[in-house]
């Protein structure tokens, strides 16, 4: 215990020069788990949105549907098959029925994806409860997103004519009524997106009990294959296998940021720890003359550096803690332009702080400044007593 | 008392590269000191007394001959082994004090017992009889950076005291003190071999140690000039600043 105990005192005792590295250690600590945090954060807000609002507990699609294949659309409907109707029946299942269209607000041509869904449905986080959910009057209600609403220039309460083909190819025409303009991070369920009530979407298709895919709820129990009809189902692993790709090339970015920021941490330990054993060689030699070894006068200098990641650590929790607790809370605005960079982010990021995050920034921060605090002290294994006490080094 | 010496040096020689060619700080000297004296290493700066105080306590290698200290070959020894010898058997009293700056006093002189793993209460009594033997134990709370010169090398004195070694060697000790401040630690250091028995060997050319050693030798080239007694106990001799 003799080493701990005068590695704490030394470290203590060097006064300003062990609380600046102190400091600028802890700077770097709190900042590496900031910018982690926040693309621990933007991951975690991005995966939960497009869940909730998205991908539910998974969907099962029509063998023809390809999400990224707008023409695949004419083709890729049919009958829900019983498993997922049954599912659809007891609230654990929403169909959705996808055809193209196209609007014409202010004269102006846009086209769209319409999506019947059930104005009931609790799966998805839309507000479908304010399609009516009775069909047969002559405007069609329709629930549209923000980005949509800018793109097209309408507003809840206006009116805009919808034309799209039914089964048999033939153009139909109706007007429809945008009944309310909903605020989402999601754009895929937004931009060219128009929802209305799936009954009347199948109604004005004549695809009676079709859908182009199902949203299963997350807590649903998944359907084998065999039950599904041919059905295929994309997890929500699937779904989110792109958005993962996109955050780890980001993180990529911020990796290089905090490896820079530890980098300026551990030069000032280096540093120091260059000079300590310029500067204190006539201790060490003094200490050699009171029976230390070398290798317990390393192992002491190697502490003394570690040591200082060990109060960064206590410093950063102190002044860190309160700072990231608030940050988490308060999130961070994100300017417009965020829009485009294709994520579900909103309005605010709100960085998320995990043990694992923490405990694996403390073991990097602690194992580098106990590497960078050890290559400086080897010089000690090559000191002579007698050179040390005369204040040289060898 | 044993028949084997507690020192024992036979022909030691001490080489040192400097540059091209090689310093011979030591050319053979053989020496025995027994437990109890108060002796010094006298001679000009080069003569080679540094290094045979340091090859006497371990803390280096003599190139030839051999030092024999406490019964262990000093040329032998594991870096270890030499560790063990100076920690439990030899104090050092250095010119520049060496005191470790961010300790206390007393911290400065229990260093030495934590490294024999004494357990706290005996460390306790034993640092503040150290501190009494020097007067300081009213200072065992303050840093070295508030004790004047003489404070500073009692302060070492009671380090290299405390553990009760068999031998304390002593480099210039009075070197970096004024008359008044030299007379005072070298009193305290006759006192401490009278009562105890420890063996002192001081490495010096201040005539005001001279006066109170019991044996000198001389060192000239690293050879051993003279070697005398110097003549019944120091007590003895007119010391300036000799309390009553």
């Amino acid at each position: 215990m003799i080493i701990p105990k005068l590695a704490l005192k030394n470290l203590l005792g060097a006064g300003l020069r062990t609380w600046l590295n102190v400091f600028v250690l802890s700077l770097s600590f709190v900042l590496i788990v900031a910018s982690r945090g926040l693309l621990e954060g933007m991951n975690r807000q991005v995966e939960e949105a497009m869940v909730a609002s998205e991908v539910g507990g998974g969907h099962f699609e029509h063998p023809a549907y390809d999400a990224y294949d707008p023409l695949t659309l004419v083709d890729a409907h049919g009958p829900v098959p019983p498993a997922l109707s049954a599912l659809a029946a007891a609230g654990k299942a929403a169909p959705v029925l996808v055809i193209q269209g196209t609007i014409y607000p202010e004269g102006r041509l846009v086209t769209v994806q319409i999506k019947g869904i059930d104005p009931n449905q609790s799966i998805l986080n839309i507000p479908t409860a304010f399609l009516p959910a009775a069909s047969g009057e002559d405007e069609i209600p329709v629930l549209i997103g923000e980005r949509m609403a800018r793109l097209s220039g309408l507003k809840a309460g206006d009116r805009v004519t919808m034309q799209w083909r039914d089964t048999r190819g033939t153009f139909d025409a109706r007007e429809a009524v945008i009944v309310q303009v909903m605020k989402t991070s999601v754009q895929t369920i937004d931009q060219g997106q128009l929802w209305v009530p799936l009954a009347r979407l199948r109604e004005m298709t004549d695809l009676a009990g079709h859908a182009t895919f199902v949203v299963l709820a997350q807590d649903a129990e998944r359907p084998g294959e065999a039950e599904a009809a041919g059905w295929r189902f994309r997890s929500q692993d699937d779904f989110l296998a792109d958005t993962r790709a996109m955050v780890e090339t980001k993180s990529i970015g911020m990796t290089i940021m905090s490896a820079i920021m530890l980098a300026l941490a551990m030069l000032a330990i280096f540093d120091t720890q260059v000079l300590a054993i310029f500067h204190r060689r006539r201790e060490m030699g003094t200490l050699m003359a009171l029976g230390f070894t070398r290798g317990r006068v390393i192992r002491l200098f190697t502490l003394e550096g570690l040591l200082n990641a060990v109060l960064a650590g206590l410093v950063a929790a102190a002044y860190g803690i309160p700072l990231l607790a608030w940050f988490a809370r308060t999130g961070w605005a994100l300017p417009a332009t965020t829009d485009d960079y294709g994520f579900a982010l909103g309005e605010r990021l709100f960085p998320a702080y995990s043990v694992r995050l923490v405990a694996a920034t403390t073991l990097l921060v602690l194992l580098t400044t106990t590497i960078v605090s050890f290559i400086p002290t080897r010089r000690i294994a090559r000191l002579k007593p007698t050179e040390a006490l005369r204040g040289r080094t060898t | 008392m044993t028949d084997t010496p507690l020192i024992l040096t036979k022909d030691l020689k001490k080489t040192y590269p400097m540059g091209l060619h090689r310093i011979e700080a030591l050319a053979g000297v053989t020496l025995s000191f027994e437990r109890g004296e108060f002796a010094g290493l006298v001679g000009p700066s080069g003569s080679g007394k540094t290094t045979l105080l340091n090859i006497i306590g371990s803390l280096d290698t003599p190139t030839d001959g051999s030092a024999v200290v406490m019964g262990q070959r000093i040329e032998r020894l594991t870096h270890q082994e030499a560790a063990r010898l100076r920690n439990r058997h030899i104090g050092f009293i250095f010119q520049t004090f060496n005191l470790l700056p961010v300790y206390t006093v007393y911290e400065n002189v229990e260093f030495a017992l934590l490294l024999l793993g004494l357990p706290a209460a005996e460390r306790r009594r034993k640092v503040m009889a150290a501190l009494d033997w020097v007067h300081l134990a009213d200072r065992a709370d303050s840093r070295p950076a508030q004790l004047s010169g003489g404070q500073s090398q009692r302060v070492a004195i009671a380090r290299a005291i405390v553990k009760e070694p068999g031998i304390i060697l002593a480099d210039e000790p009075t070197a970096n003190l004024d008359a008044e401040n030299s007379h005072a630690i070298l009193r305290t250091m006759e006192r401490i071999n009278r009562e105890f028995g420890t063996t002192f060997i001081f490495a010096t050319h201040d005539f005001k140690v001279m006066h109170y050693l019991r044996r000198t030798i001389t060192l000239i080239d690293g050879r051993v000039d003279s070697d005398v007694p110097a003549g019944g106990g120091g007590e003895d001799r007119d010391r300036p600043g000799e309390q009553p």
